[in-house]
């Protein structure tokens, strides 16, 4: 056979290769409204960008009738593209073949792959599509998943790890997703859980939908398990092509620049947060208000919202913000917003991504429940991340601070760069009211008008303490700021730090409290 | 949507703020009353092997929680006099769900 007719051969093969489980399984994909793996990543990617690799890829198995089966690709797509012209490795499962189900060639597939992005040093995007392990393959299918989590750890901090969840992704197979960085779900697409709705009813007798048991919301607004939400998958890979903008390729590097921009005048830096600290206000109008353009990219929005997390630009350089949000439970610190901040400091500090804390909180959340969830060791979360960070760390109080709540965000103490207040800012131990009634008990109690006298120690407190000017002339703060000065003094600050280098310590690694 | 503010009060500070709806479906803590067994595990009971009425020694087994391919045995937790069974052979149940009251 010449070279010609060999060739036409392999376009032969190629074809049918692509064509994964058959028309009939593709349009039954599509009738879910759930694009195909390949779909998937040429909607994603540059255009003509996509090299696909491991085509021919497959699986030897012979029990239960499997080597009558062929199986394209063994059920998942992997090659290397590129995204804003910089190269990328991708893998996406193909439900359309075995429903995408994991034997041990798939997983060799994926790793391989995995062990490209890690060597090349560039981000790696796995699309998850699949019902879970492939039974007829045994205890290979459970190595396959093993050797996934084995990469993916070793490749976290090391290059960005993105994960899209584009239909089932249950039992092990959910771990390698909550190994990586960002967590992408789509409404009526996305389904994850370590057991489904059918076991969970057959032993405990709950009835769940998959929907409500591991479905988008499920996971962006009550578990945290994912960070993104999107209506559909082309939204979804708008917010993946967002979000890759903001981060560097790996860890060596910093996020590209973009240009610099001036925030929008609608946002208004003296006119956002009320005078009354017990006011509410939405603390993300102060970043757009401080960030190029107004713009911020949000993360895990509608999880452990009384905290917010994302990135901005400001003068076209990637920054993260960590803002206690007043609008939300006061914007307490808990157990999961301390779960929320802490990892995302670490992501930060990992990807060389300056971290902006703003701060107005009253505190830890009281109760029961959040003592016996362990809010000890989920709060310690954040004082270890912020103490380990070595990436520029700026801090703004804008209102209140008070107590443990102080320290943990952020402070002078654990290792903060610049620590900058507004005149308004209260940094004490803890508010007027809580402060009065323990120090003056007895004064008030003994008082002829008891209310009276509160008021009257209250203002004493708030008068001596309920300013910034005692953390000032500690040099607790670098310097107390006018609002309308405040972009000025952290485009300086980012500025100075830009080549900050801490000394690396000679451990093995510490033990943060996981 | 629409934003409802209402007070969540922090160290005898009364905020104003939107509060979470886990925040005020939230139990209150109880003591827990010694005298009442409780599910540890969703399963199913079997094997019960005690009655209303019975006076049973602390260790002895009162019945079978089988969860997880594991067949649990439930033992009296202290000596005393069963007040009352809750469950019958064969019912599945949920996590702490009230199995055996003493009296």
């Amino acid at each position: 056979m010449s070279l010609k007719e060999k060739t036409l051969d392999l376009l032969k093969m190629r074809e049918k290769a692509q064509g994964g489980g058959g028309e009939k399984a593709v349009k039954k994909q599509q009738s879910l409204g759930k694009l195909t793996a390949r779909e998937r990543i040429l909607a994603l990617l540059d255009k003509d960008t996509f090299q696909e690799y491991d085509l021919f890829i497959r699986h030897d198995t012979k029990d239960f009738n499997m080597e009558k089966k062929e199986l394209a690709g063994d059920g998942v797509l992997t090659g290397t593209g590129k995204i804003m012209g910089k190269p990328i490795c991708i893998f996406a499962q193909d439900f359309t073949v075995a429903g995408g189900s994991l034997g041990i060639m798939h997983a060799r597939k994926i790793t391989k792959i995995m062990d490209h992005a890690i060597k090349m040093r560039v981000p790696l995007i796995g699309i998850n599509d699949s019902g879970g392990a492939r039974v007829q393959e045994g205890v290979n299918s459970l190595a396959g998943y093993g050797e996934i989590f084995y990469r993916n750890t070793k490749a976290s901090g090391v290059i960005p790890q993105i994960s899209v969840i584009l239909g089932p992704c249950a039992g092990g197979a959910v771990y390698s997703p909550a190994l990586t960085d960002f967590v992408f779900v789509v409404e009526d697409i996305s389904k994850m859980f370590i057991t489904g709705p059918q076991i969970i009813k057959s032993v405990l007798g709950e009835d769940i939908s998959m929907e409500e048991l591991g479905g988008a919301k499920t996971h962006t607004q009550l578990t945290g398990n994912a960070h993104f939400f999107a209506e559909s998958e082309l939204e979804c890979f708008e917010q993946i092509k967002e979000l890759i903008t903001y981060i560097p390729w790996n860890n060596t590097k910093k996020a590209l620049p973009f240009k610099a921009r001036s925030p929008k005048a609608k946002y208004d830096i003296g006119n956002i947060v009320p005078d009354d600290a017990k006011e509410p206000y939405d603390v993300r109008d102060v970043i757009k208000a401080i960030s190029d353009e107004s713009k911020f990219f949000e993360v895990q929005s509608d999880w452990a919202k009384n905290i917010v997390i994302g990135f901005a630009r400001i003068e076209g350089e990637t920054v993260a913000y960590v803002a206690n949000q007043p609008d939300y439970m006061a914007g307490v610190l808990d157990v999961n917003s301390s779960d929320k901040a802490a990892r995302f400091i670490r992501y930060c500090d990992a990807f060389n991504i300056p971290i902006i804390t703003l701060v107005d909180l009253p505190g830890y959340l009281p109760g029961v429940d959040q003592e016996h969830a362990g809010v000890i060791r989920h709060g310690a979360k954040i004082l270890y991340a912020y103490s380990e960070a070595t990436v520029p760390k700026l801090t703004l109080t804008l209102r209140k601070a008070y107590g443990g709540g102080y320290i943990a965000m952020n402070s002078r103490h654990l290792g903060a760069d610049f620590v900058f207040a507004w005149p308004d800012a209260e940094i004490a131990v803890m508010g007027p009211e809580g402060a009065a009634n323990l120090i003056f008990r007895r004064e008030i109690a003994e008082a002829n008008d008891p209310e009276k006298m509160r008021q009257q120690k209250m203002d004493e407190y708030k008068e001596k303490f309920a300013n910034p000017y005692i953390a000032a002339g500690k040099g607790y703060i670098d310097a107390v700021i006018e609002p309308r000065e405040t972009r000025k003094f952290l485009i300086h600050a980012l500025e100075v730090s830009k080549d900050k280098c801490s000394p690396k310590v000679d451990r093995k690694h510490g033990i943060p409290p996981f | 949507m629409e934003k409802k503010y209402e007070i969540l009060n922090i160290d005898e500070t009364e905020y104003r703020t939107q509060i979470s709806d886990s925040f005020k479906k939230r139990k209150n803590w109880q003591r827990p009353d010694e005298s009442k067994i409780y599910s540890f595990i969703p399963g199913t009971i079997q094997d019960i092997a005690v009655k209303k009425g019975s006076n049973v020694e602390e260790g002895d087994e009162l019945l079978i929680l089988e969860a997880m391919k594991m067949r649990n045995k439930i033992k009296a937790p202290m000596s005393g006099k069963i007040k009352s069974i809750l469950v019958k052979e064969n019912e599945i149940i949920p996590k702490n769900h009230l199995i055996i009251e003493f009296e």
